[in-house]
């Protein structure tokens, strides 16, 4: 009886599944097959792919030129998380918590920017900072500075484009969050002698560490891969493993070798989805994106 | 110490919004070690008053002392009160031992101190070897108990407690009202209880406090509330009543002449100290009213017809209606009921002090 039911349904799971599996199978499984198949080839003389077998591009990713932008992407993305969440946070607890009046437009005011494409904003960042931009000749006509800020061009810059190009991501997680959030509870806490801080530390952090995981994981995991920012705002003095690839796939026109870094990106990023996993899946059977 | 004020607020007021007066110019003494219960409708203000007391909300106006400390302006956590909330509010990721334990470790007590006081606390509660469990796996009235154990292990000087058996059924409240009563004659601590359910209040406080719109209505002795309301609004609030409106006539000196037009009655009442030609209503409850064809000397009565009879287990209601076409209560026991039936032209009859006259 339940496998004729089965039997009955098949046709019907087929014309609804079968297109986006076709989709995710030509799309998204076959050219990352391809990748991890090119990063074990060799690069020819004119850039083109010979398919003999070899570790080798692997091998050169331990040279310490590698391993140290290796780090220094991963150190970067871990900044801009980390700023991220500290920024975001008491936003995204404003916006909770705000009027039913304010708090559209406060969600408005994150998202604006986030509907809007990321290289014009990336350029108006540097509108905004470069030596002789809006905020240094803003802050020299005030006397607050006599030679301009070097804004641009260096970690800094790198760093202010990310968490701006990032913040959404951050903040939109942890809203969910906290809005489901029963103040109640933080009252609870107060009554109990629970200084703000204790509040904090003991209620709202642990229940909103749902939003608080998903929310570093979209920002860590895309902020590896994002190479305009800082080719745009680090100029070439900012190489992260996001720039590498791009520069040996356009550039360099070494594929086996950018495929190689790729394969090593995507593997962290797996790491860092499973580490996610391990334990958002605990917070309390809710809310794990 | 008992019978000082322990808790006074002195002319509060809270508006929200500089329009909507939630409290207004509320003045409230409590004496420590009461079981005193906040009592009124819905959107009277009583939560709010609560909240103020806790800390939860500041005053718009007026002044909270508590064991002569002015607390008016304190944070919650600086107040020497705790809350059992309406929905419990227990932290959903902490267990039941974390819950209770919470208060302690935010003072920073022992640790071997907080798991004896902790044990203590689930003996008390007959909550013990749940210690490990989640809030999800609760039921309501478990809850109910952790929710109070919490509150309670922190020695407060008064416990604060806000429609704390609203959620749950009926033989649970029964159960749950009876063991908070045992808890607070127990602890001695002085509980500040609100609710809208009227038995509850008259069962289990030493004090009722009636509320509407934001103000105190009358203050007393459960006994003394129902007996000797001030008003026609507590007097229905507290149970059922029979409002019967009328003016009064010749006053002489211990009684009155209560004249009701519309009856074609006149009857003496005690004296209430209203002036001729004033209007002056009695609240008669349903029990002390009976129906009889011949009312006693003395007794006050109307004439009435009997409309319906609804027997209700221990005792059977009757509905009369009068002259002037009022319909009358009645509540009489199985034993002494009468054996009138539907149509009777009969008298329902009562003595005159069980009347209390109320101002209209």
């Amino acid at each position: 009886m339940r496998e004729r039911t089965y039997g009955a349904r098949l046709p019907g799971m087929l014309v609804t599944v079968l297109p986006a599996a076709l989709w995710m199978l030509a799309f998204f499984v076959v050219p990352l097959l391809l990748i991890v198949a090119v990063s074990f080839c060799t690069r020819g003389e004119v850039g083109d792919i010979v398919y003999t077998f070899t570790p080798h591009n692997y091998a050169k990713l331990l040279h310490p030129l590698y391993g140290s932008i290796f780090v220094k992407s991963l150190i970067i993305s871990f900044f801009t998380t980390l700023l991220c969440l500290l920024f975001g946070y008491p936003f995204a607890f404003i916006v909770a918590t705000a009027g039913k009046r304010l708090r559209p437009l406060l969600l408005t005011l994150v998202m604006l920017p986030f509907w809007t494409n990321s290289l014009v904003r990336t350029y108006a960042m540097i509108i905004l900072l470069r030596t002789e931009g809006i905020l240094n000749t803003l802050l020299r006509w005030a006397g607050l500075i006599d030679e301009p800020l070097r804004l641009m061009y260096n970690n800094t810059a790198v760093m202010i484009g990310m968490v701006y190009m990032m913040f959404p991501f951050m903040v939109l997680p942890l809203y969910a969050s906290i809005e489901k959030l029963d103040m109640r509870l933080l009252e609870a806490a107060d009554d109990l002698g629970a200084t703000p801080l204790r509040k904090f530390l003991h209620v709202a952090l642990p229940l909103t560490k749902a939003g608080i995981l998903s929310g570093c994981l979209l920002v860590f995991v895309p902020s590896l891969a994002l190479f305009f920012v800082t080719d745009l705002m680090g100029g070439s003095k900012v190489v992260l493993m996001s720039n590498l690839i791009k520069n040996q796939f356009l550039t360099a026109r070494d594929w086996p070798f950018g495929s190689a870094v790729s394969v090593v990106l995507i593997l962290v990023m797996i790491a860092a989805i499973a580490l996610y996993l391990r334990h958002g899946g605990k917070v309390d059977g809710k809310e794990a994106m | 110490m008992a019978g000082d004020v322990f808790v006074r607020l002195s002319n509060v007021s809270k508006r929200f919004d500089r329009e909507t007066t939630v409290v207004n110019d509320l003045s409230l003494e409590i004496e420590q070690g009461r079981f005193v219960t906040l009592l009124g409708p819905s959107g009277c203000g009583k939560t709010t008053t609560l909240r103020l007391i806790a800390g939860f909300e500041t005053p718009t106006e007026g002044a909270i002392v508590i064991d002569g400390e002015d607390v008016t302006r304190k944070p919650p956590h600086e107040r020497c009160v705790n809350t059992v909330f309406q929905s419990y509010a227990l932290f959903p990721h902490m267990n039941v031992y974390d819950n209770i334990a919470f208060g302690l470790k935010m003072k920073n007590v022992r640790k071997d101190e907080i798991r004896s006081r902790v044990s203590e606390m689930l003996r008390m509660v007959r909550m013990e070897g749940f210690e490990s469990r989640m809030p999800s796996q609760l039921s309501g009235g478990q809850m109910q108990r952790v929710a109070i154990a919490r509150a309670v292990i922190n020695n407060p000087k008064v416990l604060l407690l806000d429609e704390p058996l609203g959620a749950l059924d009926l033989k649970l409240r029964k159960q749950m009202q009876l063991e908070l009563k045992r808890l607070q004659r127990k602890l001695g601590i002085t509980f500040l209880f609100v609710t809208h359910d009227q038995e509850e209040a008259l069962s289990m406080s030493d004090t009722v406090v009636v509320m509407r719109n934001g103000s105190v209505e009358q203050t007393g002795a459960p006994e003394e509330l129902y007996e000797r309301p001030k008003n026609a609004f507590v007097a229905g609030f507290l149970g059922e009543t029979n409002i019967i409106e009328g003016k009064i006539g010749a006053v002489e000196e211990a009684e009155a002449v209560l004249v009701l037009e519309q009856e074609e009655r006149s009857f003496r009442i005690p004296n209430p100290g209203y002036a001729p030609g004033e209007a002056c209503s009695l609240s008669v409850r349903p029990e002390r009213i009976r129906i009889t064809s011949s009312p006693e000397v003395g007794e006050a009565w109307l004439r009435c017809t009997v409309k319906e009879r609804i027997y209700s287990g221990s005792l059977i209601r009757t509905i009369a209606t009068t002259v002037a076409g009022k319909d009358i209560l009645v509540d009489e026991s199985l034993e002494q009921r009468s054996r009138s039936a539907d149509g009777d032209e009969v008298f329902a009859a009562w003595k005159p002090e069980h009347a209390v006259p109320i101002r209209a």
